[in-house]
């Protein structure tokens, strides 16, 4: 243990303020910005200031959207963030839970070499397969849908190698003592594995629902409808759309309630997910 | 309730590790049989054939009329209390007692009225709302036996149950297990190396070493008996002596040992079977030097050497006697007290 020292402690709070401060200013001149009439940013200096216009501001994007610049209401968009980024989610935690079940519970052949696959795919994240999955959703007939924006995402090595690492501490006495009492694999993987891992999924689910909302590249390449946009590839659109000036008050007030989702998941699973990390159970 | 009968198992792992080697056995209704034996023998490979854990290689093993060889675990009608108790964590006392009944589909009022019984009997009843890890080690081995208890199993198997008990605890609860085997009259295969538990606990005891039966008896049996000198050494604490009998021919006056088999060239003794005392008619007489006195509270230990004898002998003497180290010490065994082996065979001569 460091000795308590007053100074220290005070230099220490020092930088923490200051470090604090630092990530914290750009979301507050953002939300400084949203309350702002579309003349403010004009003349070229931010005001640190809240403005007149916060309720008209988040009302206008919400609802009417910029129908001129081609965006259509951010509240549709959301949605879409949601539904992708939750599709991915629960796609990918499923999926993974599955995979690293059989993975550790099941004795079948090249099931080291199964491993090993899902293990390389952790090196070709969508950026680098962009090309070929793009040509496989078109073929598929799956632009501009749901499907085509979640699926290609959702298979997940990480998750994966996560939950066999997991799976592997759980002691197999368990497994046999559930044999014994009469469940088989998959009442034993609902039951007990589940269960077990519950402080891992949430924290995962926290990580992919983040990893899903703020997927850009991937939706900007596969919607062509503003039907389907996403929340993130939106706010690019009202950046760069249109002929005249971006409205930047507009684009500040959408960025904030873009920033709000992934927030609300994070307080919601916060217990959860900060035991997932500190935390084994035992 | 239900007899179990092992006809010439055999356990070969992949990699042609050879666990488990003809082993024929048959358990009664209702019988405690302890198996017993150094690490890597063969008997928690043994158990777990039994429990369906482990795959059978070879032979038939029936429990009451059904060959169960290819039968899951839980098609076996028999439970398992295991070394680390294994209780579900996340579960309450209750429902890791419910767990097994509910996936048999047992009604709730009957789930709830042997959960409590099983609780009663065991006195956790206290603790059914709380989780695992809120229990003390005795309180955890206790869930674990009710766990087993509530199915009425044809059989109990019990691998080294009290291995993660401290020594107090474990007597206790080698009391407590013993009784209620008693009391339900349930055929139990109960796995340990502890040869304490073994000879206090068996009805029959089996001894294995290296995947093979050295000897199946009743405690007493086997200790007055032992078939061969690994058992003689296994069973027992301290160890029996093993004197070549060349030595004692040539100490010993010729009648004492005209009793002994020719084939035995080992003899073995017990420590507690040499006396500090004035041999009788035909007892036989050892002298040895004192090298070290272990005073054990109600017993003693002592450790001698004999001229031309390459190893110590140990007596067990049911007192501290007053001698100091480096005296020479008389000590007399009655010629009964003798166990004849064959050196080669390693197998008891009669």
């Amino acid at each position: 243990m460091v000795e308590n020292n007053r100074w220290g402690n005070l230099l220490a709070h020092i930088i923490l303020i200051f470090g604090v401060a630092i990530v914290i200013f750009p979301v507050y001149v953002a939300i400084i910005a949203s309350t702002h009439p579309s003349g403010t940013f004009l003349r070229g200096v931010m005001p640190l200031l809240p403005g007149p216009n916060a309720l008209e501001n988040y009302k206008t994007v919400i609802l009417e959207g910029r129908s001129r610049a081609g965006t259509p209401p951010i509240s549709g968009m959301l949605w879409n963030s949601f539904v992708m980024a939750m599709a991915i989610t629960i796609g990918k935690l499923s999926i993974s839970l599955l995979s690293a079940f059989a993975i550790v519970y099941f004795r079948f052949p090249f099931r080291i070499f199964f491993f090993w696959v899902i293990f390389l795919t952790l090196m070709l994240p969508i950026e680098v397969r962009i090309l070929p999955t793009f040509q496989v959703v078109a073929d598929l007939g799956m632009l501009n849908s749901f499907a085509g924006l979640s699926i290609p995402l959702i298979a997940s090595a990480t998750a994966t190698f996560l939950f066999r690492q997991f799976f592997m501490t759980v002691p197999e006495e368990l497994m046999e003592a559930a044999r014994v009492d009469g469940a088989g694999p998959m009442k034993f993987f609902k039951d007990i594995l589940m269960p077990l891992s519950i402080t891992n999924i949430a924290a995962l689910f926290v990580i992919m629902f983040i990893y899903g909302w703020n997927q850009y590249l991937w939706p900007l390449l596969i919607t062509t409808d503003p039907e389907y946009y996403t929340i993130v590839m939106g706010i690019q659109r009202m950046v760069t759309g249109g002929d005249s000036e971006p409205l930047w008050h507009l684009v500040m007030a959408t960025v904030v309630l873009a920033a709000l989702p992934p927030i609300l998941v994070i307080l919601f699973m916060q217990r959860l997910f900060v035991k997932g990390l500190t935390e084994t159970e035992k | 309730m239900a007899s179990i009968t092992m006809d010439n198992l055999h356990k070969v792992y992949t990699g042609g590790v050879r666990a488990v080697t003809g082993i024929n056995l048959d358990i009664a209704d209702g019988e405690m049989i302890v198996l017993v034996g150094p690490s890597g023998c063969g008997k928690s490979t043994l158990l777990r054939m039994v429990a369906g854990l482990e795959t059978i290689s070879e032979g038939t093993l029936h429990i009451g009329e059904r060959v169960v060889n290819n039968l899951e675990p839980a098609d076996r009608d028999i439970a398992m209390v295991f070394q680390n108790y294994a209780l579900y964590p996340h579960m309450t006392v209750f429902n890791n007692l419910a767990y097994g009944l509910k996936n048999r589909g047992f009604s709730k009022a009957e789930i709830d009225r042997r959960v409590r019984d099983a609780a009663e009997m065991l006195e956790i009843g206290a603790f059914l709302d709380r989780k695992p890890r809120q229990l003390s080690g005795g309180q955890r081995q206790r869930v674990a036996m009710g766990r087993a208890l509530v199915r009425e199993p044809a059989a109990f198997l019990f691998d080294e149950p009290l291995s993660n008990l401290d020594a107090k605890l474990r007597v206790q609860m080698r009391v407590e297990i013993r009784q209620l085997q008693k009391r339900l009259a349930t055929t139990s295969l109960y796995v340990t190396h502890d040869q304490l538990e073994a000879l206090t606990m068996a009805d029959r005891l089996v001894v294995l070493n290296g995947g093979q039966i050295e000897q199946v008896g009743t405690p007493m049996d086997v200790y007055s008996r032992p078939a061969t000198t690994f058992v003689a050494g296994f069973i027992g604490s301290p160890a029996m002596n093993m004197l070549p009998a060349d030595y004692l021919r040539s100490t010993q006056a010729s009648d004492n040992l005209a009793h002994l088999p020719q084939a035995a060239d080992l003899i073995g003794i017990r420590p507690e079977d040499l006396a500090l005392e004035t041999p009788g008619d035909g007892d036989l007489s050892l002298t040895g030097k004192l090298l070290l006195l272990e005073p054990a509270g109600a017993e003693s230990h002592l450790h001698l050497k004999f001229d031309g004898l390459h190893e110590n002998m140990i007596i067990r003497l049911p007192h501290v006697p007053s001698v100091i180290e480096g005296q020479a010490l008389s000590f007399t065994v009655r010629r009964d007290n003798l166990h004849p082996f064959d050196g080669a065979t390693g197998k008891r001569v009669s």
